[in-house]
């Protein structure tokens, strides 16, 4: 597609680069698409990494991959794919006792058990699809090229319903996230607050997996939340700095992506991952002034 | 409609009765998973009484607190809590649960899970800080009880960085911010050294002398023994209930456990319990 115009050339002239970005369909579609994922994952993946559920996270997103290939085996919208499988999922991880503190051993045995079930599942719809290999590397690894505008209606539509519940239940989710002996005895419904949570995370990562692809969600779903919660201690407003940062990450990884032969995914998960790692950097250098202080241990 | 978070809102006038025992409950017996934690346990907490929930390990202390919480039903008996039957009047109950640590990763900080007390349970999210609406006063509340248990110092670093006392003191603001009528505090000493023993129990009796009723569950009784008022020592058969120095002594103990027990009392005032059943493996107490 790309070809047909020459490949993009980035200059020095801001407003030339900006014009070439959106002058075509595919990168405006690729940027709202980009924006609303950046919306809907970062809050939920806050959560997620403060609940230490990043393993079930990542899960969901696989399974986004079988859903996706059997949906184009049996011929519906890939789209549905995602979200039907990621949702199932959900539910079949909420349905595993969650075990208490310390004890996440069983949780995280099915969890993984769900996990290699479904890459196998993808694997063989794969097969029998005898697609393009292509087609499989953007549902592992993201692509923006080829956004409809029916899929970023259906992205919207589940962003906005996702964000509502995350709304109405966030103070209790947090409370039953960081205390949930306590928030049980003040009658918080700490199960059904964790099922509910699961069914939203299981949406983020459908979402996400349709940009950065099955295998890369957590460049949205964790290192946003990761980064922010090295910034502040105050929750909320972590909370929102994790959007700004998803939505940062995902329009420059967009940017570079298209200015670059590299792909979307790799563009995004390393984008985020400098934001990682810039976060940490003064508490690193603090700790290795400590160090220095302290004078060479024997 | 009431909020199905606080059944108990349109009742408030019987909560505030001054005479209603905080805790009463009568022929209380509790079966989990078949084996009888405790059976025919009385107990009556009067309002603004210091009452310390004694007996080894794996005899159903938390398993108390957590009937009188409604979290277990009793399997045969009579409770009312508040002048409620258990569970329905829990938004006037401070709860601190048998505590684990937090993990010292957790960035949430102190001030922030004591407001949580005040309104974790409420649906939304908060209101942002920056315009808070007129006359709303939980600000004030949180800072106020933090500064009541003296941790307005560390309030404001991640809960995960402070030490193990630090954490009780404000694990104690958390539970108090509610103004609750009856605090329920399973093993607040334990893993605290000496010194935080002593200055958390006699945190706990000043706001106990503010007319809050207070069921504590210890190990050891001696870091609150001159503050209390009643103990009561639990055991599979039953319990004991009374005062301290009726109830702690090896007559009574030895009757409860029905095997030798002394009770010895050091020149400093400390009593050592002798031949105390321990444990036996269960450990339902610590892992429900």
């Amino acid at each position: 597609m790309i070809a047909a115009f020459g490949p993009p050339a980035l200059s020095w002239n801001l407003s030339s680069d900006l014009h070439q970005l959106f002058q075509f369909r595919f990168m405006t579609n690729a940027f709202a698409a980009g924006t609303i994922v950046a919306v809907v994952a970062a809050p939920i993946g806050w959560f997620m990494v403060l609940r230490r559920q990043t393993f079930a996270g990542h899960t969901l997103a696989v399974v986004g991959f079988p859903g996706a290939a059997g949906a184009a085996l049996i011929g519906i919208s890939i789209n549905d794919g995602y979200y039907a499988f990621c949702i199932i999922a959900a539910l079949v991880i909420a349905a595993v006792p969650r075990a208490r503190q310390g004890g996440y051993s069983e949780e995280s045995a099915v969890i993984g058990t769900i996990q290699a079930f479904a890459l196998a599942c993808g694997f063989l719809f794969v097969t029998l699809y005898a697609g393009n290999l292509n087609g499989v590397n953007s549902l592992l690894f993201g692509n923006f090229l080829g956004i409809t505008t029916g899929q970023i209606l259906a992205l919207a539509g589940f962003a906005v319903v996702g964000l509502a519940v995350l709304a109405a239940i966030g103070r209790p989710l947090l409370f039953a996230s960081i205390d949930p002996d306590v928030a049980a005895s003040r009658n918080v419904p700490t199960q059904a607050l964790s099922v509910a949570f699961l069914v939203l995370l299981g949406v983020a990562a459908a979402e996400t997996s349709q940009i950065t692809g099955a295998l890369l969600v957590f460049a949205l779903l964790v290192l946003p939340a990761a980064t922010t919660q090295t910034l502040t201690a105050r929750p909320w407003r972590s909370l929102a700095l994790a959007v700004v940062v998803a939505l940062a990450v995902t329009w420059a990884g967009l940017a570079v992506s298209y200015f670059t032969p590299y792909p979307i995914g790799f563009w995004v998960t390393t984008i985020a991952f400098a934001a990682y790692v810039l976060a940490h950097l003064p508490r690193l250098a603090a700790r290795a002034r400590v160090h220095v202080r302290a004078g060479p241990t024997p | 409609m009431t909020d199905p978070l606080n059944p108990a809102t349109s009742e408030d006038a019987d909560l505030h009765d001054p005479a209603a025992p905080a805790v009463r409950l009568t022929g209380g017996t509790m079966v989990l998973g078949g084996r009888t934690v405790w059976r025919e346990v009385d107990v009556t907490v009067g309002a603004g009484e210091f009452v310390a929930v004694l007996g080894p390990n794996g005899v159903g202390k938390s398993t108390l607190i957590k009937a009188i919480l409604g979290m277990l039903p009793l399997t045969a008996g009579h409770l009312t809590v508040l002048g409620h039957p258990a569970g329905h009047a829990n938004q006037h109950i401070g709860y601190l649960p048998q505590r684990r640590s937090f993990d010292p990763n957790l960035r949430i900080r102190g001030i922030d899970l004591v407001r949580l007390g005040l309104d974790g349970h409420r649906w939304g999210l908060p209101r942002p800080r920056w315009r808070p609406k007129a006359g709303e006063a939980s600000g004030d509340r949180v800072t106020e009880m933090i500064s009541l248990v003296g941790a307005s110092e560390y309030a404001h670093r991640p809960i995960g960085q402070v030490s193990g006392g630090e954490q009780q003191r404000l694990l104690i603001a958390q539970a108090l911010v509610q103004q609750p009528r009856l605090l329920l505090l399973d093993e607040p000493l334990d893993s605290l050294d000496l010194p935080n023993q002593a200055s958390v129990a006699g945190l706990v009796a000043d706001i106990c002398q503010t007319g809050v009723a207070v069921m504590l569950v210890a190990h050891d009784v001696n870091p609150i023994l001159s503050y209390l008022d009643r103990v009561i020592y639990l055991a599979h058969g039953g319990a004991v209930e009374g005062p301290p120095e009726d109830v702690i002594t090896g007559e009574t103990l030895s009757r409860l456990y029905d095997t030798p027990i002394e009770v010895l009392r050091t020149r400093d005032g400390r009593l050592v319990v002798v031949g105390q059943p321990e444990a036996p493996a269960h450990h339902h107490d610590r892992h429900p």
